[in-house]
């Protein structure tokens, strides 16, 4: 057994009097996708931020492949391995997909006063990259604002991957897509995990979740619902599990009573 | 199950699983032409804007004198002081902020060399420098106060403006009692600094045409047009650089950034405060450089020089295709507004009709361009017509 990609240890975080997470651990291995599940406000943002360096937990500690770390900003997560596509995508509309491709990463030639960012090794990369995710691009000069929905993911996943991600963090990934770009999204966290990825996904839609996870944590208000493999839980549990259990049952009477009252 | 061929064909193994192009768009879309490539470039407007004036002017009375050699350089040379300004705020537009001290600072920059020649007795290539020192302090302290408060930088400039401008006049005229320096050019001990700025290049080919009777030459045999303008020069000197920077070099690359998607460009590790107040300092350097050429040209300052200068470089890179919100524009384009400017307020002089309906025509032109340019936004984002 290799030791977990990434670990959280007992992770609280506290804004104020508010806590938005609480002891939450959760361990994700190489070649693994972790889908983390939770309504909104369960504490599954603040847990990414976390994850991601964005924000440092108020208790509790963060292991990469069993040592321990201390994210100051997002930038020290990402040295340590840890990408995060968030639901902007880091990514510029307007600009071309190879400029956004090396964003911030340019490789460069020449000597100093005629040092330049060298376009075509550049352009040649960003779509090799692409291919090696399952992508044909067009063009890699083209703007990344005529890309698709699903095309943009497909970017920004691409790239993590390329810059040596270890441990691939994925907000909400297919939220805002229809249901042909959110199979080709998932077709990608697939290919992320077959290359020894640790892929933690974020999403509160379990029938996107289900086939490509193979271990969910469930968060609630907070606090973890318990980890489980996919051999050990079916889809309806999950559902029951993250709803709040009884809740939606509570919730579906109601509104059984309410329709009988109008009619 | 003894037949080798006779079975299923061996399913591949697992990493194809994405291997299949799922943007299968690429075959579908017809190869683009050359010409429809050039079309998508966001300088493309402002080229068939520039074709289109070249060509009205050309049928309107005055063309000779319009587009004699003349002519050509005056309005070269306006289009020039203009092009210097317009390619530094390119870049700081396309970065998501505005200058709008720009033209004080012409005016300050001027008094700066005009009263230490004058006054204190420098050198001037010591004034000079010393201009350009002030010009990047003034730069600096903009970009700062406005990536530290967060207020936008059409307020701090719009403060620089009037500090800029007050200083100008109430420091003049403490100390000489006038708003104009007159007579900084007599005995210059470096003449050397001014022909930098002033006087022009190819002089040697221009007599010769001269001699050859190609272009109109002086009672004494010298050419009315005595060669390039030095404005001119440095017009193609900064344009050349900085869209050398914009396009080529990695702070190109963040400049696009800085103003497309800050946050996100931050997040992926651009410096975007920093990009931001270099090029604060830059379109300061820039004014200061015009200021520089004007006072050489000239051989004095006046308090009120630059008036209006920000608006008019707002306006050619405008006019030349960068978007007003930031992050999309070439330097090309804004050298391109640039010459359509020149061409117009010479072109209208010279056609006789009242140079009052200049700025009628400036406006319209504003519009226009600002309309093109949101739709050459949305069709480099592919935005389907129709929509």
């Amino acid at each position: 057994m290799t030791a977990p990609a990434i670990e959280l240890r007992r992770v609280s975080k506290r804004f104020g009097s508010v806590i938005a997470l609480n002891e939450v651990s959760i361990a994700v291995n190489p070649g693994e996708v972790h889908c983390l599940l939770g309504d909104n406000g369960a504490g599954k943002s603040t847990l990414i931020k976390i994850l991601s360096g964005v924000y440092r937990p108020s208790e509790g500690e963060i292991l990469i492949e069993s040592r321990a770390v201390d994210f100051r900003s997002p930038r020290d997560a990402a040295e340590a391995g840890v990408a995060t596509v968030f639901q902007d995508l880091g990514l510029i509309p307007l600009m071309s997909i190879s400029r956004n491709f090396f964003l911030g990463r340019e490789p460069v030639k020449g000597v100093f006063p005629f040092r330049r960012f060298d376009k075509d090794h550049a352009n040649a990369v960003a779509k090799q990259a692409l291919i090696d995710v399952g992508i044909q691009v067009r063009d890699p000069t083209q703007a990344v604002g005529t890309l698709s929905g699903g095309e943009r993911q497909s970017v920004a996943i691409a790239r993590a991957i390329h810059f040596g991600a270890k441990v691939l963090i994925l907000d909400e990934p297919t939220s805002a897509l229809g249901v042909h770009q959110a199979a080709m999204v998932l077709k990608f966290v697939i290919e992320a995990r077959l290359r020894g990825l640790a892929v933690i996904l974020i999403t509160h839609n379990i029938n996107h979740a289900y086939p490509v996870a193979d271990v969910f944590t469930l968060l609630n208000r907070g606090t973890s619902k318990g980890t489980f493999r996919k051999s050990d839980i079916s889809r309806d549990e999950v559902v029951r599990i993250m709803s709040g259990g009884e809740d939606m049952a509570v919730v579906e009477r109601e509104i059984a009573d309410l329709l009988a009252r109008v009619r | 199950m003894t037949d080798e061929t006779s079975g299923p064909p061996e399913p591949s193994r697992a990493p194809a699983v994405a291997r299949k192009s799922l943007m299968a768009g690429d075959e579908r879309v017809a190869q683009t032409s050359r010409f429809t490539r050039l079309m998508r470039r966001p300088e493309a407007g402002v080229l068939v804007g520039l074709v289109a004036t070249f060509v009205i002017f050309a049928l309107l009375p005055g063309a000779e004198s319009l587009y004699s050699l003349q002519g050509a350089m005056t309005f070269l040379t306006l289009s020039a002081e203009l092009g210097i300004l317009a390619a530094a705020v390119a870049l700081l537009i396309i970065a998501g902020e505005f200058d709008l001290s720009i033209g004080s600072m012409i005016g300050f920059a001027g008094i700066v060399i005009g009263l230490l020649v004058t006054r204190l007795g420098w050198p001037l290539w010591a004034a000079v420098g010393s201009a350009f020192a002030v010009a990047v302090l003034v730069g600096y302290l903009n970009g700062l106060i406005t990536v530290k408060t967060r207020v936008p930088s059409f307020i701090v400039t719009l403060a620089s403006l009037f500090i800029l401008r007050g200083l100008s006049i109430g420091i003049t005229r403490a100390v000489t009692g006038r708003t104009q320096i007159p007579y900084i050019l007599d005995n210059p001990p470096d003449p050397w600094t001014a022909a930098l700025f002033n006087g022009h290049v190819f002089t040697g080919l221009f007599q010769w045409m001269g001699r050859q009777g190609w272009i109109g030459v002086k009672g004494d045999g010298m050419p009315f047009v005595a060669g390039i303008p030095m404005s001119i020069v440095w017009w193609i000197v900064v344009t050349s650089l900085a869209g050398w920077v914009l396009t080529q070099t990695k702070f190109g690359n963040w400049i696009y950034a800085a103003g497309g998607d800050p946050v996100v460009a931050r997040n992926v590790g651009v410096p975007v405060a920093r990009v931001k107040i270099i090029l604060f300092i830059v379109t300061a350097v820039a004014a200061t450089l015009l200021a520089t050429i004007q006072v050489m040209e000239a051989g004095s300052a006046d308090t009120v020089r630059g008036t209006q200068k920000e608006f008019e470089a707002i306006i050619a890179a405008v006019i030349g295709g960068v978007l007003l919100t930031g992050g999309y524009g070439t330097v090309l384009g804004a050298a391109f507004g640039a010459l359509i400017f020149g061409l117009v307020q010479m072109g209208i002089f010279f056609t006789g009709i009242d140079t009052d309906w200049f700025k009628v025509f400036l406006g319209i032109v504003i519009l226009v361009a600002v309309l093109v340019n949101n739709f050459a936004r949305a069709r480099a984002l592919g935005e389907r017509s129709g929509s």
